[in-house]
């Protein structure tokens, strides 16, 4: 019988923090002293998962970067719900330019600190899954091939949720949205479309590629932590539901988040100059049915009939994704 | 300076925080404290998920005070207690229930390794007497003492403790450890007077201002058997009294005891370590019917003891039983089907439940009896004002857990009565339920499994058979508390809230709610792992 480890103190290292904790075990977030990178008075929508997963890791990038850091972010929901002129909700230096071009930018902010002497100032783009998959993509692919020294993180919500819940390129298959409605023989978004940047990014072998979601902070503090000690390209892809977008319930965004990753259908992963090094293996595995039930987009699934084929095929990704990425425990 | 304004920039740029998006919210969230069902569970009361809370952190002290605030005998009854609280356990659902009473008695024995004792109050000048030392009379000496009452016990035995010394054997409860917690009680000022029985309570109450009567259930019942004249014929509490005061009962090899319920059980088990080779057990229903505990079951089979259900013994003579088969009809009451068989036996012990003798209440008409108990009230107050009662003497469970609260319960009373006062009661919580938790934040951990003596030594002494947890393993034990309803300060919430409107307080102040910029979302409820926080609607 395999042997597991119990991590302590109680809920084990899946709570925030804890009050036994020593300083060492402590995540970021538990801290009083967190920085709150992107502070109250935003105006995401409630139980936004973008408006966590940037707070989870920037914070954690300031911590690993001793604060001395620069966030250059792409046009999309997080750039519009925090800086409605004249408000800033940013307590970090913080850069917008356009829509496509927030990896350009941000490899531009890297040349001109080298350029300055300030390596010591590192340099985060980030945007959503509209301004990196599809419209940002050229910009990111060239930063990749360029190797230069940003850490791009996308947080990826699954549609262009700023503009009122257009497919992306990371839409999932069957989801409906304004522009993949769920009607005709094969509702919502087509199966077979659509890009997946974390393996795009891993296939231009840059130093550090992973994937993380809002449901595990221990784990994405732990990547962002990881992506600053590497130089040159890297690419962090967190899940972040959308409430509105998703049809789910505000209080159920880390609820979902887990299901995405307790079920297999987003593989959690970390790897590390083209070979994935480590996968999160899943601990109570779920069918794709608790994930998809929860949320509107894929109400047309759960109707008089069921699409019972169309759950079975989001069902076989989630168990190929299983095997491909080895997510479940040896036994 | 307008002038001074980049271009295009009428408005000075500030912060988010002007923007109150507390405003958008329909519901709040609140920070609860509900009943954990370990304490819902526990006759003595115990705020179990409280000290346990303590124990987490390695303050064994301040999770030994929080024992002793309902239970002066943490190292008896986390021995002896049939575990309610365990049974109720949330975690029982997830893996297994938290071994509570483990770490009961952990803390039982170190607090009487470390010698720390119980403050008492100023004196009152009041003085209560407490009729019996058992674990009712026990209890009420410890709170009334605590409260600066002057308490006198009176007891017929030669020691003190009642049916935990002189009903449960040594090999369930040491007799250091008891006399351990007695001492405890003694040191406060308790006076003890043994080998005095009270007759007359009348009589007795003279020069106290209340009397607390805990007489427990002492006297063996008997059955109609017919039974010859060379028939060894004894019931289970002489047997049992006898081994404890030394006097060793002539049982002979083959044993048979009559009766299900624990009292067989020790009864059984006592007989083998005295040389019985095969004791058997008659009872007349079956074993899930049993009232004796699982557990006290599963050990008297491993010690060799056998059980013949559905059976009652119809007739006794020199060579030993007879036996009638019964079935159970379909009401689940056993009925004789006139199969008889024999079986041979030197002694019969007779395990058929207790009665109490009440012959101390006779000069009392305003104390209300009925099936040879007394009744009495909430507080445990009888007709006779001044007069109070708990333990087996009156209609409840009997087990020494059930009495210790009695004895709390009703030292609350007493004092209230003593200070012409109201008993104050703490307001109700709603119970902290299974589907309140996200179990997901919990790590899978099995329980610590306690040490057992090995089987041979069980069967031939009377030593001690459990073993306890040691520093690391109660530790181990008690940080898988689930704090079921009761926030423990894990730092979720603060975590996991999109707006940054959880504040975080001062270690043990727990956690507040930005109003200004909560928006209502209920994250920190969904993802509090002990159900410890709930949305309310928003007045509007």
């Amino acid at each position: 019988m395999a042997v597991t480890p119990i991590k302590f103190y109680q809920t084990g290292s899946f709570a925030v923090g804890g009050r036994l904790l020593g300083d060492d075990q402590r995540s970021v977030q538990s801290g009083r002293q967190r920085i709150n990178s992107i502070d109250c008075g935003h105006r995401a929508c409630q139980g936004c998962g973008e408006a966590l997963g940037a707070r989870y890791a920037l914070d954690a990038a300031m911590r690993a970067t001793g604060n001395r850091m620069v966030a250059v972010n792409a046009t999309g929901c997080l750039e519009v719900f925090s800086t409605p002129y004249p408000e800033t909700s940013w307590r970090i230096p913080w850069l917008h330019s356009l829509f496509g071009n927030a990896p350009a930018v941000a490899t531009g902010v890297a040349a001109a600190l080298k350029a300055k002497g300030r390596t010591d100032v590192r340099v985060v783009g980030q945007g959503g899954d509209g301004g990196t998959v599809d419209i940002g993509f050229a910009c990111l692919s060239g930063m990749f091939e360029r190797n230069d020294d940003v850490l791009y993180i996308c947080y990826d919500n699954e549609a262009y949720m700023n503009t009122g819940v257009q497919r992306s390129g990371a839409t999932p298959p069957a989801a409906r949205t304004a522009t993949t409605p769920a009607v005709g023989a094969e509702p919502g978004a087509v199966f077979g479309q659509g890009k997946n940047v974390p393996m795009i990014a891993l296939a231009h072998e840059i130093p550090y590629v992973a994937t993380a979601t809002v449901a595990d902070l221990r784990d994405l503090e732990a990547k962002v932590t990881r992506a600053m000690e590497f130089r040159g390209a890297r690419y962090l892809h967190v899940l972040v539901p959308c409430p509105l977008g998703w049809g789910s319930a505000s209080h159920d965004t880390i609820r979902i988040a887990r299901l995405a990753k307790e079920s297999g259908i987003f593989p959690v992963f970390e790897a590390e100059h083209g070979e994935i090094v480590a996968t999160s293996k899943i601990r109570h595995r779920v069918p794709v049915e608790d994930y998809l039930r929860r949320q509107t987009r894929y109400a047309h699934l759960f109707g008089d009939p069921p699409r019972t084929d169309v759950i079975e095929k989001i069902q076989a990704l989630a168990d190929r994704n299983i095997r491909r990425f080895a997510l479940l425990e040896e036994a | 300076m307008e002038h001074e304004k980049p271009f295009a920039i009428t408005l000075d740029v500030g912060s988010s925080r002007a923007n109150k998006t507390g405003a958008w919210r329909s519901e709040r969230p609140v920070y609860v404290d509900l009943l954990p069902p370990c304490n819902q569970a526990c006759p003595a009361g115990q705020d179990i998920q409280k000290w346990l809370y303590h124990a987490e952190s390695g303050d064994y002290e301040t999770a030994w005070r929080g024992i002793m605030a309902d239970n002066p005998l943490p190292a008896v009854l986390g021995r002896i207690c049939y575990r309610p609280c365990e049974s109720a356990c949330n975690r029982g659902q997830l893996d297994e229930a938290v071994g509570i009473n483990s770490i009961e008695r952990f803390l039982g024995d170190e607090g009487i390794e470390q010698g720390w004792t119980i403050p008492v109050a100023e004196p009152s000048g009041k003085r209560v007497l407490v009729v019996g030392a058992g674990p009712a009379g026990l209890s009420a000496a410890h709170h009334l003492a605590r409260l600066g009452h002057a308490v006198v016990v009176r007891d017929a035995e030669a020691a003190p403790g009642g049916m935990m010394r002189y009903g449960i054997p040594r090999y369930r409860l040491p007799r250091e450890v008891l006399d351990a917690e007695i001492r405890r009680i003694a040191d406060m000022g308790v006076v003890f007077e043994q080998n005095s029985r009270v007759t007359d309570v009348v009589a007795a109450k003279a020069g106290f201002d209340a009397v607390f009567l805990a007489v427990g259930a002492q006297v063996g019942k008997r059955a109609y058997i017919p039974a010859g004249d060379t028939a060894h014929v004894l019931d289970a509490i002489s047997l049992l009294h006898d081994v404890e005061t030394g006097e060793q009962p002539l049982l002979g090899r083959r044993v048979a005891v009559y009766g299900g319920g624990n009292t067989a059980m020790d009864a059984a088990r006592t007989a083998k370590r005295l040389g019985a080779t095969d004791p058997v057990v008659v009872y007349r229903r079956t074993r899930a019917q049993m009232p004796a505990h699982e557990s006290e079951v599963t050990e008297a089979v491993e010690e060799g003891v056998s059980m013949r259900w559905l059976s009652t013994i119809s007739e006794i003579d020199g060579e030993g039983i007879t036996v009638q088969k019964m079935r159970l009809d379909e009401s689940g009451f056993p009925q004789p089907t006139g199969e008889f068989e024999r079986l041979a036996a030197d002694t019969v012990v007779l395990a058929l439940g207790q009665d109490t003798d009440l012959s101390l209440v006779d000069e009392l008409p305003d104390v209300e009896r009925a099936d040879g108990v007394v009744r009495v009230g909430p507080g445990m107050t009888t007709g006779h004002p001044g007069i109070f009662a708990g333990g087996d003497m009156v209609p409840s469970g009997r087990t020494a857990t059930v009495a210790v609260g009695h004895g709390a319960k009703a030292a609350r009373e007493i004092d209230a009565w003593l200070r012409g006062q109201a008993v104050s009661e703490p307001p109700t919580r709603r119970e902290a339920t299974f589907d309140n938790l996200n179990t997901w934040y919990y790590s899978d951990a099995d329980r610590t499994v306690r040490p057992h003596l090995d089987l041979s030594r069980r069967v031939s002494t009377f030593d001690e058979i459990k073993g306890g947890l040691d520093a690391s393993t109660a530790l181990f034990e008690a940080r898988r508390c689930l704090s079921c309803g009761n926030c423990f300060e894990c730092d979720n919430c603060y975590g996991v809230c999109p707006d940054n409107a959880v504040l975080k307080l001062e270690p043990g102040e727990r956690y507040a709610i930005d109003l200004d910029y909560c928006k209502g979302c209920g994250i920190c409820v969904a993802e509090c792992p002990c159900g410890a926080i709930e949305m309310v609607p928003e007045e509007t």
